[in-house]
Protein backbone atom coordinates (compact mmCIF):
# COMPACT_ATOMS: atom_id res chain seq x y z
CA UNK A 1 0.00 0.00 0.00
CA UNK A 2 1.24 3.97 -0.63
CA UNK A 3 2.00 5.18 2.50
CA UNK A 4 1.07 8.92 3.14
CA UNK A 5 3.46 11.53 1.78
CA UNK A 6 6.56 11.72 4.47
CA UNK A 7 5.39 8.99 6.34
CA UNK A 8 8.42 6.57 5.39
CA UNK A 9 10.73 9.68 6.12
CA UNK A 10 9.09 9.76 9.67
CA UNK A 11 9.72 6.06 9.89
CA UNK A 12 13.41 5.83 8.74
CA UNK A 13 14.52 9.53 10.02
CA UNK A 14 12.07 10.05 12.67
CA UNK A 15 9.78 12.64 13.22
CA UNK A 16 12.16 15.29 14.00
CA UNK A 17 14.31 14.76 10.96
CA UNK A 18 11.35 14.41 8.42
CA UNK A 19 9.90 17.98 9.69
CA UNK A 20 13.20 19.70 10.79
CA UNK A 21 12.88 22.46 7.71
CA UNK A 22 9.35 22.84 8.22
CA UNK A 23 9.25 23.14 11.82
CA UNK A 24 12.29 25.49 11.39
CA UNK A 25 10.51 27.41 8.94
CA UNK A 26 7.19 27.74 10.98
CA UNK A 27 9.42 28.84 13.89
CA UNK A 28 11.28 32.15 11.50
CA UNK A 29 7.88 33.09 10.62
CA UNK A 30 6.07 32.99 13.80
CA UNK A 31 9.69 34.67 15.41
CA UNK A 32 9.81 37.00 12.39
CA UNK A 33 6.21 38.13 12.84
CA UNK A 34 6.25 38.07 16.88
CA UNK A 35 9.50 40.65 16.84
CA UNK A 36 7.52 43.23 14.68
CA UNK A 37 4.01 42.68 16.94
CA UNK A 38 5.87 42.76 20.05
CA UNK A 39 6.23 46.69 20.07
CA UNK A 40 2.70 47.48 19.79
CA UNK A 41 1.76 44.49 21.61
CA UNK A 42 3.62 44.55 24.57
CA UNK A 43 6.26 47.95 24.16
CA UNK A 44 9.31 45.92 23.36
CA UNK A 45 10.93 47.20 20.64
CA UNK A 46 13.51 45.13 18.60
CA UNK A 47 12.25 46.06 15.46
CA UNK A 48 9.65 48.33 14.04
CA UNK A 49 7.20 48.74 10.96
CA UNK A 50 6.73 46.12 8.91
CA UNK A 51 8.38 44.07 6.61
CA UNK A 52 7.67 46.93 3.33
CA UNK A 53 10.56 49.19 5.48
CA UNK A 54 11.68 48.54 9.50
CA UNK A 55 13.85 49.81 11.54
CA UNK A 56 16.12 46.86 13.66
CA UNK A 57 17.39 47.94 17.41
CA UNK A 58 17.10 51.37 16.37
CA UNK A 59 19.59 51.34 13.91
CA UNK A 60 20.04 48.80 11.21
CA UNK A 61 17.31 50.10 8.48
CA UNK A 62 15.90 47.41 6.00
CA UNK A 63 13.37 48.25 3.28
CA UNK A 64 11.82 45.95 0.68
CA UNK A 65 13.37 46.91 -2.16
CA UNK A 66 9.96 45.51 -4.67
CA UNK A 67 8.32 48.36 -3.06
CA UNK A 68 10.72 50.66 -3.26
CA UNK A 69 11.63 50.17 -6.84
CA UNK A 70 7.20 50.42 -7.35
CA UNK A 71 8.12 54.01 -5.56
CA UNK A 72 10.86 54.78 -8.03
CA UNK A 73 9.34 54.14 -11.03
CA UNK A 74 6.38 56.23 -10.12
CA UNK A 75 9.02 59.25 -9.35
CA UNK A 76 10.10 59.52 -6.44
CA UNK A 77 13.73 58.89 -5.12
CA UNK A 78 13.69 57.12 -1.90
CA UNK A 79 15.66 58.64 1.48
CA UNK A 80 18.96 57.46 2.04
CA UNK A 81 17.80 55.29 5.10
CA UNK A 82 15.51 53.32 2.43
CA UNK A 83 17.92 52.59 -0.17
CA UNK A 84 20.71 51.27 2.67
CA UNK A 85 17.86 49.27 3.59
CA UNK A 86 17.01 47.73 0.46
CA UNK A 87 20.72 47.34 -0.39
CA UNK A 88 20.26 45.36 3.06
CA UNK A 89 17.62 42.95 2.00
CA UNK A 90 19.08 42.75 -1.55
CA UNK A 91 22.18 41.47 -0.10
CA UNK A 92 20.73 38.57 2.43
CA UNK A 93 18.34 37.33 -0.04
CA UNK A 94 20.97 37.43 -3.37
CA UNK A 95 23.21 35.25 -1.23
CA UNK A 96 20.41 32.86 0.64
CA UNK A 97 18.22 32.67 -2.19
CA UNK A 98 15.72 35.35 -3.15
CA UNK A 99 12.60 32.82 -2.27
CA UNK A 100 13.94 32.16 0.84
CA UNK A 101 11.34 35.39 1.45
CA UNK A 102 8.32 33.41 0.44
CA UNK A 103 9.48 30.24 2.64
CA UNK A 104 10.86 31.23 5.99
CA UNK A 105 9.65 35.27 6.07
CA UNK A 106 6.00 35.73 4.11
CA UNK A 107 3.03 35.43 6.05
CA UNK A 108 1.00 34.74 3.47
CA UNK A 109 2.58 31.48 2.89
CA UNK A 110 1.50 30.13 6.10
CA UNK A 111 -2.17 30.18 4.27
CA UNK A 112 -1.18 29.01 1.21
CA UNK A 113 0.66 25.78 2.71
CA UNK A 114 -2.32 25.56 4.60
CA UNK A 115 -4.40 25.23 1.94
CA UNK A 116 -1.83 22.73 0.00
CA UNK A 117 -1.95 20.41 3.44
CA UNK A 118 -5.65 20.34 3.85
CA UNK A 119 -6.03 19.44 -0.20
CA UNK A 120 -3.98 16.58 0.35
CA UNK A 121 -5.75 16.00 3.49
CA UNK A 122 -9.16 15.64 1.87
CA UNK A 123 -7.91 14.24 -1.47
CA UNK A 124 -8.68 17.23 -3.51
CA UNK A 125 -7.50 16.96 -6.80
CA UNK A 126 -9.31 18.85 -8.71
CA UNK A 127 -7.53 21.74 -9.97
CA UNK A 128 -7.68 25.11 -12.86
CA UNK A 129 -4.83 25.10 -14.84
CA UNK A 130 -3.01 28.29 -14.78
CA UNK A 131 0.20 29.28 -16.50
CA UNK A 132 2.70 30.33 -13.74
CA UNK A 133 3.81 32.66 -15.52
CA UNK A 134 1.37 34.99 -14.61
CA UNK A 135 3.11 36.63 -11.91
CA UNK A 136 5.92 37.18 -14.20
CA UNK A 137 3.03 39.62 -16.34
CA UNK A 138 1.71 40.76 -12.73
CA UNK A 139 5.52 41.55 -11.76
CA UNK A 140 5.77 43.42 -15.12
CA UNK A 141 2.07 45.63 -14.84
CA UNK A 142 3.41 46.17 -10.96
CA UNK A 143 6.44 47.83 -12.33
CA UNK A 144 4.78 49.73 -15.53
CA UNK A 145 1.36 51.36 -13.75
CA UNK A 146 3.53 53.46 -11.51
CA UNK A 147 4.75 54.79 -14.68
CA UNK A 148 1.53 55.80 -15.88
CA UNK A 149 0.05 56.19 -12.63
CA UNK A 150 2.54 57.91 -10.39
CA UNK A 151 1.76 55.94 -7.31
CA UNK A 152 3.25 52.63 -5.91
CA UNK A 153 0.08 50.91 -7.24
CA UNK A 154 0.43 47.01 -6.17
CA UNK A 155 0.61 47.81 -2.83
CA UNK A 156 -3.20 49.06 -2.87
CA UNK A 157 -3.97 45.06 -3.02
CA UNK A 158 -0.55 43.18 -2.08
CA UNK A 159 -1.83 40.56 0.04
CA UNK A 160 1.89 40.19 1.35
CA UNK A 161 2.64 43.27 2.97
CA UNK A 162 -1.30 44.00 3.80
CA UNK A 163 -1.20 40.83 5.68
CA UNK A 164 1.74 41.51 7.40
CA UNK A 165 1.14 45.35 7.74
CA UNK A 166 -2.66 43.90 9.37
CA UNK A 167 -1.24 41.70 11.98
CA UNK A 168 1.00 44.57 13.34
CA UNK A 169 -1.54 47.51 12.94
CA UNK A 170 -5.07 46.72 11.65
CA UNK A 171 -6.29 44.74 9.30
CA UNK A 172 -10.24 45.58 8.91
CA UNK A 173 -11.56 44.30 5.76
CA UNK A 174 -8.08 43.03 4.73
CA UNK A 175 -9.07 39.94 5.90
CA UNK A 176 -11.51 39.28 2.98
CA UNK A 177 -8.58 39.45 0.57
CA UNK A 178 -6.84 36.69 2.86
CA UNK A 179 -9.86 34.67 3.12
CA UNK A 180 -10.09 34.69 -0.91
CA UNK A 181 -6.47 34.09 -1.54
CA UNK A 182 -7.08 30.55 0.88
CA UNK A 183 -10.28 29.70 -0.70
CA UNK A 184 -8.59 30.23 -4.11
CA UNK A 185 -5.61 27.79 -3.37
CA UNK A 186 -7.80 24.97 -1.46
CA UNK A 187 -11.00 24.91 -3.54
CA UNK A 188 -9.84 26.58 -7.17
CA UNK A 189 -5.91 26.24 -8.14
CA UNK A 190 -3.71 24.24 -6.43
CA UNK A 191 -0.61 26.43 -5.09
CA UNK A 192 -2.51 28.90 -6.82
CA UNK A 193 -1.42 31.98 -5.33
CA UNK A 194 2.18 31.52 -4.80
CA UNK A 195 2.92 29.40 -7.87
CA UNK A 196 1.11 31.62 -10.40
CA UNK A 197 0.25 34.60 -9.17
CA UNK A 198 1.92 36.41 -6.71
CA UNK A 199 3.88 38.88 -8.09
CA UNK A 200 6.04 39.78 -4.99
CA UNK A 201 7.53 36.22 -5.01
CA UNK A 202 8.17 36.48 -8.96
CA UNK A 203 10.66 39.50 -7.86
CA UNK A 204 12.28 37.54 -5.08
CA UNK A 205 12.55 34.72 -7.76
CA UNK A 206 14.05 37.20 -9.99
CA UNK A 207 16.61 38.43 -7.55
CA UNK A 208 17.80 35.08 -6.15
CA UNK A 209 18.48 33.56 -9.55
CA UNK A 210 21.98 33.00 -8.61
CA UNK A 211 22.06 32.98 -5.20
CA UNK A 212 24.75 31.00 -3.13
CA UNK A 213 22.89 28.59 -0.83
CA UNK A 214 20.85 26.08 -3.00
CA UNK A 215 19.28 22.75 -2.34
CA UNK A 216 21.10 19.50 -4.04
CA UNK A 217 19.87 16.53 -5.22
CA UNK A 218 23.64 15.11 -4.86
CA UNK A 219 22.23 11.40 -3.71
CA UNK A 220 19.77 11.08 -6.55
CA UNK A 221 21.13 7.78 -7.31
CA UNK A 222 19.62 6.63 -4.23
CA UNK A 223 15.99 8.09 -5.28
CA UNK A 224 13.57 5.70 -5.54
CA UNK A 225 11.02 6.98 -6.86
CA UNK A 226 8.32 7.78 -4.08
CA UNK A 227 7.31 11.13 -5.37
CA UNK A 228 7.06 12.49 -1.86
CA UNK A 229 9.11 15.38 -2.84
CA UNK A 230 6.99 16.17 -5.63
CA UNK A 231 3.38 16.75 -3.60
CA UNK A 232 5.24 18.71 -0.85
CA UNK A 233 7.33 21.10 -3.64
CA UNK A 234 5.78 24.19 -3.69
CA UNK A 235 6.92 24.53 -7.06
CA UNK A 236 7.33 20.56 -8.18
CA UNK A 237 8.24 21.24 -11.92
CA UNK A 238 11.68 22.04 -10.86
CA UNK A 239 12.25 18.64 -9.32
CA UNK A 240 12.17 16.56 -12.72
CA UNK A 241 15.42 17.84 -13.91
CA UNK A 242 17.95 17.35 -11.50
CA UNK A 243 16.55 14.15 -9.86
CA UNK A 244 16.30 12.36 -13.16
CA UNK A 245 18.05 14.17 -15.40
CA UNK A 246 21.68 12.65 -14.85
CA UNK A 247 21.92 10.63 -18.38
CA UNK A 248 20.98 14.25 -19.86
CA UNK A 249 23.99 15.57 -18.16
CA UNK A 250 22.17 17.82 -15.73
CA UNK A 251 23.45 18.90 -12.62
CA UNK A 252 21.41 17.43 -9.82
CA UNK A 253 21.54 21.65 -8.10
CA UNK A 254 18.25 22.89 -8.16
CA UNK A 255 19.39 26.07 -9.80
CA UNK A 256 16.37 28.50 -10.09
CA UNK A 257 14.82 30.66 -8.81
CA UNK A 258 11.80 29.19 -8.79
CA UNK A 259 12.79 27.05 -5.65
CA UNK A 260 12.06 28.84 -2.57
CA UNK A 261 14.65 27.00 -0.59
CA UNK A 262 11.78 25.40 2.06
CA UNK A 263 13.82 22.35 2.42
CA UNK A 264 10.78 20.44 2.74
CA UNK A 265 12.02 18.10 -0.08
CA UNK A 266 15.08 17.25 2.11
CA UNK A 267 12.29 16.57 5.02
CA UNK A 268 9.97 14.01 3.24
CA UNK A 269 12.85 12.24 1.77
CA UNK A 270 13.51 8.73 3.27
CA UNK A 271 16.70 8.04 1.30
CA UNK A 272 18.37 11.60 1.80
CA UNK A 273 18.99 12.36 -1.52
CA UNK A 274 18.51 16.29 -0.74
CA UNK A 275 20.88 18.78 0.79
CA UNK A 276 21.76 22.16 0.96
CA UNK A 277 24.77 23.01 -0.63
CA UNK A 278 27.16 26.47 -1.03
CA UNK A 279 26.58 26.59 -5.11
CA UNK A 280 30.52 27.10 -5.33
CA UNK A 281 31.68 24.53 -3.14
CA UNK A 282 29.41 21.76 -3.75
CA UNK B 1 -4.02 40.27 -17.38
CA UNK B 2 -5.45 43.82 -19.11
CA UNK B 3 -8.52 42.96 -17.14
CA UNK B 4 -6.28 42.73 -13.87
CA UNK B 5 -4.38 45.90 -15.11
CA UNK B 6 -7.74 47.92 -15.55
CA UNK B 7 -9.22 46.59 -12.38
CA UNK B 8 -6.09 47.47 -10.27
CA UNK B 9 -6.17 50.86 -11.85
CA UNK B 10 -9.85 51.61 -11.51
CA UNK B 11 -9.43 50.97 -8.13
CA UNK B 12 -6.15 52.75 -7.87
CA UNK B 13 -8.26 56.08 -8.84
CA UNK B 14 -11.01 55.46 -6.16
CA UNK B 15 -9.23 55.02 -3.87
CA UNK B 16 -6.02 57.50 -4.25
CA UNK B 17 -8.16 60.71 -3.08
CA UNK B 18 -7.56 61.41 0.75
CA UNK B 19 -11.33 61.56 2.29
CA UNK B 20 -12.16 64.89 3.12
CA UNK B 21 -11.81 63.59 6.54
CA UNK B 22 -8.38 62.01 6.77
CA UNK B 23 -5.27 64.26 7.06
CA UNK B 24 -1.64 63.45 6.35
CA UNK B 25 1.19 63.29 9.06
CA UNK B 26 3.27 66.76 9.27
CA UNK B 27 5.55 67.82 6.38
CA UNK B 28 4.02 64.85 3.82
CA UNK B 29 4.07 65.24 0.60
CA UNK B 30 1.35 66.74 -1.74
CA UNK B 31 -1.40 64.13 -2.88
CA UNK B 32 0.17 61.76 -6.05
CA UNK B 33 3.73 62.36 -4.65
CA UNK B 34 3.05 60.76 -0.99
CA UNK B 35 1.36 57.84 -3.22
CA UNK B 36 4.56 57.38 -4.95
CA UNK B 37 6.72 58.05 -1.99
CA UNK B 38 5.35 56.17 0.85
CA UNK B 39 5.88 52.41 1.52
CA UNK B 40 3.50 52.13 4.22
CA UNK B 41 5.65 50.82 6.27
CA UNK B 42 3.96 52.20 9.59
CA UNK B 43 7.53 53.85 11.01
CA UNK B 44 5.62 57.11 11.69
CA UNK B 45 2.26 55.30 13.35
CA UNK B 46 5.28 53.82 15.67
CA UNK B 47 7.04 57.12 16.19
CA UNK B 48 3.89 59.13 17.09
CA UNK B 49 3.59 59.35 20.72
CA UNK B 50 0.27 60.57 21.12
CA UNK B 51 -1.63 57.47 18.41
CA UNK B 52 -2.57 60.24 16.27
CA UNK B 53 -1.65 58.33 13.17
CA UNK B 54 -3.30 55.11 11.82
CA UNK B 55 -3.15 53.19 8.44
CA UNK B 56 -5.73 52.97 6.22
CA UNK B 57 -6.97 49.43 5.77
CA UNK B 58 -8.45 47.82 2.66
CA UNK B 59 -11.32 49.49 1.13
CA UNK B 60 -11.12 52.78 3.65
CA UNK B 61 -11.64 56.06 1.69
CA UNK B 62 -7.96 56.39 2.36
CA UNK B 63 -5.35 54.38 0.13
CA UNK B 64 -4.35 51.58 1.22
CA UNK B 65 -1.58 51.19 4.42
CA UNK B 66 -1.07 54.97 4.10
CA UNK B 67 -0.93 56.76 6.75
CA UNK B 68 -4.16 59.15 8.55
CA UNK B 69 -5.30 61.06 11.09
CA UNK B 70 -8.42 62.13 11.88
CA UNK B 71 -8.80 65.39 13.92
CA UNK B 72 -11.67 65.16 15.93
CA UNK B 73 -10.68 61.74 17.50
CA UNK B 74 -7.18 62.07 17.62
CA UNK B 75 -5.71 65.58 16.53
CA UNK B 76 -1.00 66.10 16.05
CA UNK B 77 -0.22 67.39 19.00
CA UNK B 78 2.57 69.41 17.40
CA UNK B 79 5.83 67.22 18.91
CA UNK B 80 9.03 69.57 19.00
CA UNK B 81 11.22 67.09 17.45
CA UNK B 82 7.86 65.89 14.79
CA UNK B 83 8.98 61.93 15.60
CA UNK B 84 6.94 60.73 12.89
CA UNK B 85 8.97 62.65 10.40
CA UNK B 86 12.41 61.59 11.86
CA UNK B 87 10.99 58.09 11.44
CA UNK B 88 9.84 57.94 7.68
CA UNK B 89 12.64 56.06 5.76
CA UNK B 90 11.67 57.14 2.02
CA UNK B 91 10.90 60.88 2.29
CA UNK B 92 7.20 60.35 2.30
CA UNK B 93 7.55 62.93 5.09
CA UNK B 94 9.48 65.28 3.65
CA UNK B 95 12.69 65.76 6.02
CA UNK B 96 12.57 70.04 4.50
CA UNK B 97 9.97 70.59 7.15
CA UNK B 98 11.96 72.53 9.52
CA UNK B 99 9.45 73.51 12.09
CA UNK B 100 6.26 71.87 12.78
CA UNK B 101 5.22 75.03 13.07
CA UNK B 102 5.16 75.51 8.97
CA UNK B 103 3.39 72.32 8.70
CA UNK B 104 0.08 72.44 6.74
CA UNK B 105 -1.47 69.11 7.31
CA UNK B 106 -4.68 70.94 6.80
CA UNK B 107 -6.69 74.29 7.07
CA UNK B 108 -9.30 74.48 9.95
CA UNK B 109 -12.59 75.76 8.20
CA UNK B 110 -15.07 77.21 11.01
CA UNK B 111 -17.67 75.86 8.55
CA UNK B 112 -20.83 75.96 10.72
CA UNK B 113 -21.75 79.13 11.21
CA UNK B 114 -25.12 78.87 12.31
CA UNK B 115 -24.33 76.44 15.38
CA UNK B 116 -20.92 78.28 16.01
CA UNK B 117 -21.84 79.30 19.60
CA UNK B 118 -19.78 82.43 19.36
CA UNK B 119 -21.09 83.10 16.27
CA UNK B 120 -24.95 83.60 17.85
CA UNK B 121 -22.57 86.63 20.19
CA UNK B 122 -21.50 83.43 22.93
CA UNK B 123 -18.18 83.67 24.43
CA UNK B 124 -17.10 79.83 23.76
CA UNK B 125 -13.92 80.47 21.87
CA UNK B 126 -12.59 76.82 22.49
CA UNK B 127 -11.08 76.83 19.53
CA UNK B 128 -9.12 79.88 20.26
CA UNK B 129 -7.97 78.72 23.08
CA UNK B 130 -6.46 75.44 22.12
CA UNK B 131 -4.89 76.42 19.24
CA UNK B 132 -1.31 75.63 19.82
CA UNK B 133 -0.84 78.70 17.52
CA UNK B 134 -2.67 81.16 19.59
CA UNK B 135 -3.92 84.26 18.28
CA UNK B 136 -1.78 83.86 14.88
CA UNK B 137 -3.67 80.73 13.47
CA UNK B 138 -7.15 81.76 14.72
CA UNK B 139 -8.32 85.42 15.89
CA UNK B 140 -11.14 86.70 17.64
CA UNK B 141 -12.43 89.30 15.36
CA UNK B 142 -14.89 91.49 16.88
CA UNK B 143 -18.44 92.42 15.28
CA UNK B 144 -21.22 93.80 16.07
CA UNK B 145 -24.09 91.85 17.25
CA UNK B 146 -26.68 92.78 14.93
CA UNK B 147 -29.27 90.35 17.43
CA UNK B 148 -28.82 92.09 20.42
CA UNK B 149 -28.46 95.61 18.92
CA UNK B 150 -25.08 96.46 21.16
CA UNK B 151 -23.36 93.28 22.24
CA UNK B 152 -19.97 92.35 20.87
CA UNK B 153 -19.36 89.01 18.41
CA UNK B 154 -16.17 87.40 18.79
CA UNK B 155 -15.72 85.66 15.35
CA UNK B 156 -12.83 82.60 15.43
CA UNK B 157 -11.03 83.39 12.06
CA UNK B 158 -8.55 81.23 10.76
CA UNK B 159 -5.28 82.66 9.04
CA UNK B 160 -3.94 80.10 6.29
CA UNK B 161 -0.34 81.10 6.99
CA UNK B 162 -0.29 80.49 10.56
CA UNK B 163 -2.72 76.92 10.52
CA UNK B 164 -0.60 74.03 10.89
CA UNK B 165 -3.82 71.72 10.29
CA UNK B 166 -2.92 69.97 13.62
CA UNK B 167 -7.02 69.49 14.69
CA UNK B 168 -6.58 70.71 18.41
CA UNK B 169 -9.90 73.16 17.20
CA UNK B 170 -11.97 70.60 15.50
CA UNK B 171 -11.38 67.97 18.32
CA UNK B 172 -12.20 70.94 20.70
CA UNK B 173 -15.14 72.26 19.92
CA UNK B 174 -17.85 71.78 22.41
CA UNK B 175 -21.01 70.75 19.78
CA UNK B 176 -22.34 67.81 19.48
CA UNK B 177 -20.69 67.83 15.69
CA UNK B 178 -17.92 70.23 15.61
CA UNK B 179 -18.67 73.70 13.63
CA UNK B 180 -14.79 73.90 12.86
CA UNK B 181 -13.87 71.32 10.58
CA UNK B 182 -9.86 70.63 9.67
CA UNK B 183 -9.96 69.97 5.87
CA UNK B 184 -7.06 68.62 3.69
CA UNK B 185 -6.07 71.71 1.82
CA UNK B 186 -6.90 71.08 -1.87
CA UNK B 187 -10.56 71.23 -0.40
CA UNK B 188 -10.12 74.35 1.71
CA UNK B 189 -8.33 76.55 -0.06
CA UNK B 190 -9.90 78.59 -3.43
CA UNK B 191 -7.57 79.74 -6.17
CA UNK B 192 -7.17 83.48 -7.26
CA UNK B 193 -7.89 83.55 -11.19
CA UNK B 194 -4.26 83.64 -12.59
CA UNK B 195 -4.27 87.22 -14.02
CA UNK B 196 -6.19 88.52 -10.98
CA UNK B 197 -4.47 91.40 -9.63
CA UNK B 198 -5.58 93.20 -6.20
CA UNK B 199 -5.29 97.02 -6.99
CA UNK B 200 -4.26 98.17 -4.10
CA UNK B 201 -1.22 95.48 -3.44
CA UNK B 202 0.28 96.42 -7.19
CA UNK B 203 -0.39 100.03 -6.54
CA UNK B 204 1.61 99.54 -2.97
CA UNK B 205 4.02 97.89 -4.89
CA UNK B 206 4.87 100.43 -7.64
CA UNK B 207 4.31 103.01 -4.59
CA UNK B 208 1.80 105.08 -7.26
CA UNK B 209 -1.34 104.12 -9.02
CA UNK B 210 -0.38 102.55 -11.96
CA UNK B 211 -2.71 104.20 -14.03
CA UNK B 212 -2.14 107.74 -12.62
CA UNK B 213 -4.66 109.64 -10.96
CA UNK B 214 -6.30 111.35 -13.75
CA UNK B 215 -8.96 108.56 -14.71
CA UNK B 216 -12.17 109.69 -13.46
CA UNK B 217 -15.15 107.24 -13.16
CA UNK B 218 -18.57 107.44 -13.11
CA UNK B 219 -20.04 107.14 -9.73
CA UNK B 220 -23.08 105.07 -9.76
CA UNK B 221 -26.14 106.27 -7.59
CA UNK B 222 -29.24 104.55 -6.33
CA UNK B 223 -31.29 106.91 -8.44
CA UNK B 224 -29.72 106.09 -11.24
CA UNK B 225 -27.78 108.77 -11.94
CA UNK B 226 -24.48 109.21 -12.50
CA UNK B 227 -22.32 112.06 -10.19
S1 LIG C 1 4.80 33.70 -3.62
FE1 LIG C 1 4.13 35.63 -2.68
S2 LIG C 1 2.58 35.09 -1.18
FE2 LIG C 1 3.66 33.21 -1.76
S3 LIG C 1 5.21 32.98 -0.21
FE3 LIG C 1 6.16 34.10 -1.92
S4 LIG C 1 5.86 36.28 -1.48
FE4 LIG C 1 4.51 35.13 -0.12
S1 LIG D 1 12.94 21.96 -4.44
FE1 LIG D 1 12.85 21.50 -2.26
S2 LIG D 1 13.58 23.36 -1.30
FE2 LIG D 1 13.06 23.91 -3.38
S3 LIG D 1 10.96 24.62 -3.25
FE3 LIG D 1 10.87 22.42 -3.76
S4 LIG D 1 10.66 21.40 -1.79
FE4 LIG D 1 11.37 23.51 -1.38
S1 LIG E 1 3.98 65.73 15.15
FE1 LIG E 1 3.85 64.40 16.94
S2 LIG E 1 1.65 64.19 17.37
FE2 LIG E 1 1.83 65.02 15.32
S3 LIG E 1 1.71 63.19 14.03
FE3 LIG E 1 3.89 63.65 14.34
S4 LIG E 1 4.47 62.41 16.09
FE4 LIG E 1 2.22 62.48 16.07
S1 LIG F 1 7.05 56.30 7.80
FE1 LIG F 1 6.95 57.29 5.81
S2 LIG F 1 6.92 55.58 4.33
FE2 LIG F 1 6.42 54.72 6.34
S3 LIG F 1 4.17 54.78 6.43
FE3 LIG F 1 4.90 56.68 7.37
S4 LIG F 1 4.90 58.15 5.69
FE4 LIG F 1 4.79 56.12 4.77
S1 LIG G 1 -15.04 75.81 19.59
FE1 LIG G 1 -16.67 75.46 18.12
S2 LIG G 1 -18.46 76.50 18.94
FE2 LIG G 1 -16.70 77.27 20.08
S3 LIG G 1 -16.12 79.11 19.01
FE3 LIG G 1 -14.88 77.46 18.13
S4 LIG G 1 -16.07 76.71 16.37
FE4 LIG G 1 -17.45 77.98 17.64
Amino acid sequence: MRLPVGARATQVNGFFNAHKYLILRRISQLTILMLFMLGPLAGVWIIKGNLSASLFLETIPMSDPFVLLQSFVAGHIPETTALIGAAIVTLVYFGLGGRVFCSWVCPVNVITDLAHWLRRKLKIRTSTKLSPNIRWYLLLLSLVMPLITGTIIWEQVNPVSLLHRGLIFTMGLGWFLVAAIFMFDFLLVERGWCGHICPMGAFYNALGKKSIVRVDASSRDKCDKCMDCFAVCPEPQILKGPLFGADKGQSSLIDTGDCTNCGRCIDVCSEKVFEIKNRFTR
Amino acid sequence: MAVAGVGLAAYTAKSSGLDARALRPPGALNGIDFLSACVRCGLCVEACPYDTLKLATLFEPVTTGTPFFEARSVPCEMCEDIPCQTACPTGAISPDLASIDDAKMGLAVLIDQENCLNYQGLRCDICYQVCPVMDEAITLDIRRNERTGHHAMFIPTVHSDACTGCGKCEQACPLEKEAIKVLPLEIAKGELGHHYRWGWKEKEKAGESLIGEMLELPHGLPSGDTK
